[in-house]
């Protein structure tokens, strides 16, 4: 997932409900729409098929031709060393990047909805600016900053970068949760004598756990998938879509296609079992209500 | 909306008047971090775009001075580059609007009745998100190649030229460019069709307007929202993107965007005031842009 890819999801998870489900009966097409959406989809789904069964391509360097069928390179996908030195530190920047900037985040979106304070209109500028500027500025203006303070590029630069894309998308997803809310249960929790710390432990973390947790895999997929901020921040240092972009001249082996395809269908089994769990809440809410 | 998240004014009204020391405990960090490694970086920028680089000096070396004159000088160079940029982009924006429009519409309005069939589509929309970007790029190169049979499906049916070429073209680079960001199009358009009420159709209908006149003069300025955001979404991104354009993915060798251009200039030829100057005048024209368009349509608070 790229920088853009992670607005638009945000985008979705923070918008509101709609208000009715009327069945539409109007309208021309009735049959012409499906037809439309079913070959719109295929058009989608066309890199990620080829994707998938290129994984299998019994290929010696570059996997263009179709040479054969195997599973070896599912099997053996660390004999490309390359590949999996550089997944690898993908996962540590994702990791390390996603823990930091969600701390940060939740912290902010927090205090945004909690507590009123000076200068709020400029924080939420300097908050939604990151959003708005192109990947290939961000990325400059942090290597233009590296190079004039002489800073080295490696692991901790690209950690610095994405953590500092992360924060904004952090804050958005947070902060939809947080003002759902309902501030009387933290009123009966003191009401109750909870301290301040037992209060926010055992009553607003929890509660706010679901946004977080969705914050963080947006911010790890963010970070996982990002090429252009990272390629002006990495010096020497590979990650995944990197490498990718370096191989891609002379041809990219087929153990990325396994990595790849591994990693799409983690995330595609991560939502659906996140859609199902909320569509069966829902049940179960409907239930007592 | 993302792009209206941070504008509403109603959490501030709703907020409790307590100790502004742990708001100041929980801002602190985070806004720190904002301001060191993005305020700082773009001050950065601005300040070495007007820097001359050393004649004969050590490469990328540069020295210090107010050389307004580099903004100029990059314009007259890299005209072209700026222009076809914001070319592809708007054209990869028309693109994507023309292909979501149905499809946003056939989920967030037909599909109404079937909400699991709903909640599916809106996976298989944002699907091609967790796949490689790079990848699923490489993937079109590929199926798009002279060789493949696409490309000699079209030829022997004589519709395309024989000694035409499809990867390396321009129509290539917008290809990719729409491909990768139609989600970026289709979610915003979805969940602002998703809360049309159809009866305002039905009163249309009633009211012996015609599907087609309906659909213009409801369904459309209905959905303004969600169009604004969703053309703000894909033609950003698309503007300053470089991997569509460049010569070992989808572009050939006149196909090159300002973010090849910065790219180049930045990792490979070492003259950072020339990258510095592009960026600064990209981010500026995608601000004006924005905020032109933004206000054109109607929907000012939507930043």
């Amino acid at each position: 997932m790229t920088l853009q890819e992670g607005r638009v999801i945000s985008e979705a998870v923070t918008s509101p409900a709609p208000p009715s489900r009327r069945g539409a009966r109007l309208g021309f097409g009735n049959w012409l729409l499906p037809i439309y959406a079913i070959i719109a989809f295929v058009f989608l789904l066309i890199p990620i098929g080829y994707t998938f069964v290129f994984s299998f391509n019994d290929s010696i360097k570059s996997n263009i031709v179709w040479r054969g069928f195997t599973f070896d390179k599912w099997l053996n996908v660390c004999d490309q060393i390359d590949v999996c030195v550089a997944f690898g530190n993908s996962l540590i920047i994702g990791v390390t990047a996603t823990v930091i900037a969600t701390v940060l985040g939740t912290m902010i979106a927090i205090a945004l909805v909690r507590y009123r304070f000076r200068f709020r209109s400029a924080i939420s500028l300097l908050l939604f600016l990151p959003m708005a500027t192109p990947e290939v500025v961000l990325g400059a203006g942090l290597a233009a900053e590296f190079l004039g303070a002489g800073v080295q590029k490696g692991l901790g630069t690209i950690i610095i970068a994405h953590v500092m894309f992360c924060v904004s998308f952090v804050v958005v997803t947070v902060k939809a949760r947080v003002s759902t809310l309902d501030p009387a249960l933290e009123e009966a929790g003191r009401d109750l004598y909870g301290s301040p710390n037992q209060v926010f432990w055992r009553i607003t973390f929890p509660l706010l756990l679901p946004g977080i947790i969705a914050a963080a895999l947006l911010s790890f997929a963010l970070s996982f998938d990002d090429f252009i901020i990272t390629n002006f921040n990495a010096g020497t240092t590979s990650t995944f879509p990197k490498y990718i972009y370096i191989s891609a001249a002379r041809g990219i082996p087929a153990e990325a296609n396994v990595i790849a395809s591994a990693v799409f269908f983690i995330a595609i089994i991560l939502v659906l079992v996140a859609q199902i769990s909320s569509a069966r809440k829902r049940k179960q809410l409907a239930h007592v209500g | 909306m993302a792009f209206s998240a941070f504008a509403t004014g109603t959490a501030q009204e709703q907020a409790p008047r307590r100790k502004s020391k742990i708001a100041l405990l929980l801002l602190l960090p985070g806004i720190l971090y904002l301001a060191l490694f993005f305020l700082v970086p773009l001050v950065s920028l601005v300040i070495t775009s007007f820097q001359a680089p050393v004649l004969n000096g050590d490469i990328g070396e540069f020295q210090t001075s107010f050389k307004w004159e580099n903004y100029v000088d990059v314009v007259n160079t890299y005209g072209e580059h700026i222009l076809r940029s914001f070319g592809y982009a708007i054209l990869a924006t028309i693109f994507a609007l023309l292909f979501s429009y149905p499809l946003a519409y056939f989920i967030g309005v037909k599909a109404r009745r079937w909400p699991v069939l709903q909640n599916l589509m809106l996976v298989l929309v944002i699907a091609p998100f967790f796949i490689s970007f790079l990848l699923r790029t490489l993937a079109w190169k590929s199926i798009l190649s002279d060789e493949s049979f696409v490309i000699t499906g079209l030829k022997a049916l004589s519709l395309m030229a024989p000694d035409a070429h499809f990867t390396g073209t321009a129509a290539a680079v917008v290809f990719g460019l729409t491909y990768n960001f139609i989600p970026f199009m289709t979610l915003p358009l979805y969940s602002s069709l998703e809360r049309l009420d159809t009866r305002l159709l039905e009163a249309g209908s009633d009211l012996y307007s015609t599907p087609a006149k309906t659909f213009l003069k409801v369904t459309i300025p209905l959905s303004m929202t969600g169009i604004v955001s969703g053309v703000l979404l894909t033609f950003i991104p698309a503007a300053g993107d470089y991997i569509n354009a460049s010569r070992d993915f989808l572009g050939g060798t006149g196909t090159a965007m300002i973010g090849n251009v910065i790219e180049s200039n930045f990792l490979v030829t070492l003259n950072y005031p020339v990258a510095a100057a592009l960026s600064i005048i990209l981010m500026a024209v995608i601000l004006v842009m924005v905020t032109v368009y933004v206000k054109r349509s109607g929907t000012e608070d939507l930043l």
